[in-house]
This record gives C-alpha cells, structure tokens and sequence, in this order.
C-alpha cells in the first residue's frame, strides 16, 4: 500500500516501489532517525539513494543516528513561493550536519541534512527563535507527524547543551 | 565569528604551466599545453547569432519566439535554410522542439535533440554539436532556446500553482521544508561562503550595480536603468542573502546560434569566433546532492576549469571579457573565484574592485546578462561574445554608410558598450552549485 499524508497542507504519497522513502518516514513516525548505512564499506548517507555513492553497494541496513549536529549553512526565506509556507515567513532552511561521520569518507565530507527550524513540538519556529539561529547553532532532531505512521524530521535548538554564538547574515 | 580560511594553493599569478588541483588532498598537475592542439581547438567556430526582444509579454508562442530567432541567427551567418542540417534546443517543459522549428523554416535536418536543462546547457550542447558534427552526422547545427519565461512558465515556481502536487521522491527533501525555487536552493551555498572566506553583501550587490551600467548601454536589455549598490542592498529580501536586486530579471525571448566547422565557418559573412575549448555540464561528486561533498563554498568551476583551462591552451589571465553566468550575483562571482580569475575566497573582492566593469580590465557580462537583459538560460551570455569578438556590439554608437558602428568607447549611459579590440572570452555557464559549463572562444581564425 502506499503510504499517504499530509504535511502543512500539503499531500504526501509515498507509492509502494519507493520503499527505502517508505522505510525513512516510518522510522521517523517511530522517533528516531535512522540512515541507510552501506553493507560494505559501511558509510552512511542522505538522503536516501539506490545505491551506496561511494563504493555503489546497493544493500544497506538502516541505522539510528544521534539526531544531533551543527547548523552548517542556512538560508532564510521571506519570500515564500509555495502557499503553504507564506504564513511562517522568514523561515529558515537549515543544512544541519550530524555528529557522525564528519569529514568522511573525504575531508569536508559529512551528512548534511535538509530542516526548517521547528520548536520542540515540531511547529515551525516563531521568528524570534528564528533570529536566534546561526551557522554553528547546535541543534537536535524533532518529528512532526504527517500520517500512516510516518513523520517528517525537523530542527530545534538543543537545549541541554550551552550554545556559542553562532554567525550570522549580517546587512553591513 | 571567526572565518574559517580553506588552505587553497592556486594564485591570480600562478605561471601558466602548472596549475595546482586542490582537492580533497589529493595534488596533481594539470598542465597548460599552449602549443599542440588539444581536442578539436580551433576547429569549430559560432557563425551566426539571433534573438527576439527581451520582453514580459511576448504575446506569441515558443514556437514563434523559437523560429524567430532561429531565422535570424541563420540569417546573421549569412547562410541559407539549406546550410543547416543540425538543431538541438534546450528546455525545462516549457519550450517547443526542434522539429516544430525547423518545419516552420522549411529545414530538413539530418540530426536533431531536444534535451532536459536549463542554465549551463547552452555551452555543452555547443560541445554536443561539434560532436556530431566531427562524428559525420551533420555538417552545421543550429542551438535554440525558446522560453515564455515570464507571461508562461516562471523558471522561480511563482504563478505555477507551487504545492499542489503530492509530495513524494526528491520532494520529501526540499519542496516539504520550502525549498523550490533556485534562491531557496542556492542560498545554503551563498551563505557559506560567506561564513567561510567573509564574503560581504556590499561586496556582492557590486554585481547588480555593474550589469546595470552594463545594460544602460543595451538598448535590447529588459532593465536600462542604473542600479547602485545601495539599490541593491535595500531592495526587499528573497532569501536571505538574496535580496530583490540580487536575483535576475524573468523575460520572454528566444536565442539562437549557429556553429560549424572552421572550413565552412570561413565563408561565413561574420569573422568567425573560434572554439578554442568547451566544458558541458561537469560536476561536483555527489551530484544529486552537491552539499554533501564540501566545501560546498566551492562550485562545479573548480573541476571544470581542468578540462577549460588545458584544452583551451589560454589560463584566466588571457581573459578580455567574461560571461560569468548571473541568475544571482552570487553566481557570477563564485564561477569567477573557481575558474581561477582571483584566489579561491576572494571572489568579493573581486567583483567589487571595477576590473569587471565596461572600461576594466575584465568587464563581465557586458549585455547587462541574466540581471538585467534578460533571462535565456546563458545563451545571451554567449551571442554578447561573439559580437564583442567580431568588434560588432549593438548599441547606440553611430552607424557609418557602409553600416559599420563606429564605436566611441564613451561608457557612459546611454553609450557604447564594445570592448576595445577583445581577442579572447570565456563563458562561465551555471545550472547549480554542482553543476556548470563553460566555453573559450577567440577572435578569428587561429
């Protein structure tokens, strides 16, 4: 069956050939995040692929990562071109890198992950948090659940560790 | 904050015989040979260029647009409907395709391909049509872009109905966090750079400001009006560090041009601009998803500029003018910085100290390009080139009896836009961070 939801308005079908997508929703619905992690050479990767990109082993296994890691880059959108995200402008689009796997296989390698900025119930952060947030922000994973099961990840500030400064876009 | 400084070996004065690779860790060489013929060097030549206007409203069709501009590049390499034999067009689903073309025109091809792609296309396809050419299947190819990009398709999403599809696939990991359009999509990168090398938005808006001179020398150009930096840095923000003015204008237009082999480029009616080295499409490792293979501050140019730079047999310092590719000032400069034009990091500095200004001493994207002409997915970049190579730019200069412009070199606004006496140009061409291409041509006959 394919599995089916909804994400801010927006319909999410994720059809039954597309199992590894299948697989890394449901895993998210059940709260932890998990990444397919390559029977040979054993890397890690996002987002899901067919195949491993580094030694093209198509066999993986699922496994749970920390959920934890460093705002890497980030763009923040004040103008939002999909109506569903018009009323939580300025959002930002984090690239969050996990704790695992930095620099690897290669130097500047990582798993770099794709999220908003949530609050710790998963609903899109209120702009004051998002003022707050910058290249170097430690955060942790939450999941908003979308339906059958599965949830979508996003970001939080992690609040049990103590945050540095992060940098931030500055206009001068 | 401190900015973290990549170690990055290669210099702006770096001898033209050994180019450091950095990458990765790894060290190679990659030698400049300038004096045995790499490839198809010089072989192969653009003839002929032709667009429509650059207008919001078109008010005809693709196919229109298409076949308009088609005739006229035909036309300007002084050949006949019967020369062609080749066409290849590019296109996002929102163009008509080289058969509806070339039956308006009455051309009977002995090869044709339309191909999925938008910016970076118009120099591989150049790079496919010497191909098939050399290969025996055709003898001239004609390359088209058409695009209603205004009034019919917005390359951005806006007015596409955004949203309305299910979200499945690659859409569970960009349009579910919104991330659709290109600025959504590039800011992760632009930022970064920023962070890494202390790139700044004033250095940055200089882009705009520059195009926009530029383009009030352009009477074809969408935008002719001169924009500051100022301007620029407070006009509203798209994304963060995107600002209005940093993104590109949206047109209706179609481009075309006409490449064939020096032997049969030599009767043209044009002197010809010679191919002297094309990249198509050359990318990052983990294309699909470039961020994931750092430093994402660095763009597809830094691999690219391997093959362009040595199978070209010139170096960035034999540059006169580049069409560094300007959906968004970001853009152009970090092409710039990984072709190897400044030093990896000080690609602001770059674009803001004037040498890319008409009068500098490397003016890019002299038409005003993506930010201000008009939008065609790099293939203006391309035909503002050939007609600086050959000395013919169109602007408002007088046009002596025998209809040849007598340019002023008064850059002024409202004046002349010509190079004086460019011999050698390089086009930057950008699809994505992970993916570019690119294209260095020279002056006649080499």
């Amino acid at each position: 069956m394919p599995l089916q939801g909804e994400y801010l308005g927006m319909s999410v079908a994720i059809p039954d050939l597309d199992r590894p997508n299948q697989e890394f929703y449901t895993h998210c619905g059940q709260g932890v995040l998990h990444l397919q992690s390559c029977v040979k050479c054993t890397l890690l990767r996002y987002p899901t692929t067919t195949a491993c990109p580094w030694c093209a082993e198509s066999e993986y296994v699922w496994t749970p990562v920390s959920g934890k890691g460093t705002l890497y880059s980030y763009g923040e959108v004040h103008h939002a071109i999909q109506p569903a995200f018009q009323q939580f402008t300025p959002y930002l689009i984090l690239l969050v890198e996990l704790d695992e796997q930095r620099d690897r296989p290669n130097r500047f390698d990582g798993l770099r992950i794709n999220g908003n900025l949530a609050d710790a119930s998963g609903e899109m952060a209120k702009p004051e948090i998002v003022a707050t947030v910058g290249i170097g922000s430690r955060l942790r994973v939450v999941f908003k659940s979308i339906g059958d099961g599965m949830a979508i990840p996003l970001w939080t500030l992690d609040t049990d560790v103590k945050q540095e400064a992060p940098w931030r876009y500055s206009d001068n | 904050m401190t900015a973290v400084r990549q170690p990055y070996p290669f210099q702006h004065n770096t001898p033209l015989v050994f180019w450091l690779v950095w990458e990765r860790g790894d060290l190679m060489n990659a030698e400049i040979d300038a004096t045995s013929e790499k490839f198809l060097r010089g072989k192969y030549a653009i003839v002929g260029v032709g667009e429509t206007p650059y207008t919001r409203g078109s008010g005809t069709t693709t196919r229109a647009l298409g076949t308009y501009a088609v005739r006229r590049a035909i036309e300007d390499a002084g050949l006949g409907m019967d020369d062609i034999d080749g066409m290849l067009s590019y296109s996002g689903n929102d163009s008509i395709p080289s058969t509806a073309v070339a039956g308006d025109l009455g051309i009977r091809l002995n090869f044709y391909m339309d191909v999925m792609g938008g910016g970076s296309s118009t120099e591989a396809l150049i790079g496919i049509a010497m191909g098939v050419i050399e290969a025996g299947m055709c003898k001239t190819v004609v390359i088209f872009r058409s695009m209603n990009g205004y009034s019919q398709i917005r390359i951005g999403g806006t007015g596409r109905g955004s949203g309305a599809s299910s979200l499945s696939g690659d859409g569970l990991f960009g349009r579910a966090y919104g991330q659709s359009s290109a600025a959504q999509a590039f800011a992760q990168t632009f930022m970064r750079h920023m962070y890494d090398y202390g790139t700044t938005p004033e250095q940055i808006a200089h882009v705009k400001a520059i195009h926009s001179e530029h383009a009030s020398n352009n009477p074809k150009a969408y935008y002719k009006h001169r924009v500051t930096v100022d301007d620029v840095l407070s006009s509203r923000m798209i994304v963060k560090p995107l600002h209005l003015l940093d993104c590109c204008v949206e047109t209706d237009n179609a481009t075309a041009i006409v490449v064939t082999r020096m032997d049969r480029a030599r009767d043209c009616k044009h002197i010809p601009a010679t191919i002297l080295s094309v990249v198509g499409r050359c990318c990052k490792p983990r294309i699909d998803n470039h961020y994931q293979a750092g430093p994402i501050s660095t763009v597809a140019g830094h691999y690219a500029k391997e093959i362009l730079w040595p199978n070209a047999g010139v170096g960035p310092d034999d540059i006169d003018l580049t069409g560094s590719y300007d959906a968004f000032t970001f853009t152009t400069m970090l092409q710039l910085e990984d072709y190897g034009f400044c030093e990896k990091g000080d690609g602001g500095e770059y674009v803001s100290s004037g040498i890319m200004r008409l009068g500098g001493a490397r003016p890019n994207n002299t038409s005003g390009g993506h930010l201000c002409e008009g939008y065609t997915h790099g293939m203006n970049m391309v035909i503002e080139n050939v007609r600086q190579l050959r000395g013919e730019i169109d602007d408002s200069c007088p046009v002596d009896a025998n209809g040849k412009r007598q340019h002023t070199y008064d850059y002024s606004s409202g004046g002349c836009r010509q190079v004086r006496d460019p011999e050698i140009t390089a086009n930057l061409g950008w699809a994505m961070p992970g993916t570019g291409s690119a294209l260095v041509m020279a002056k006649g006959e080499r």
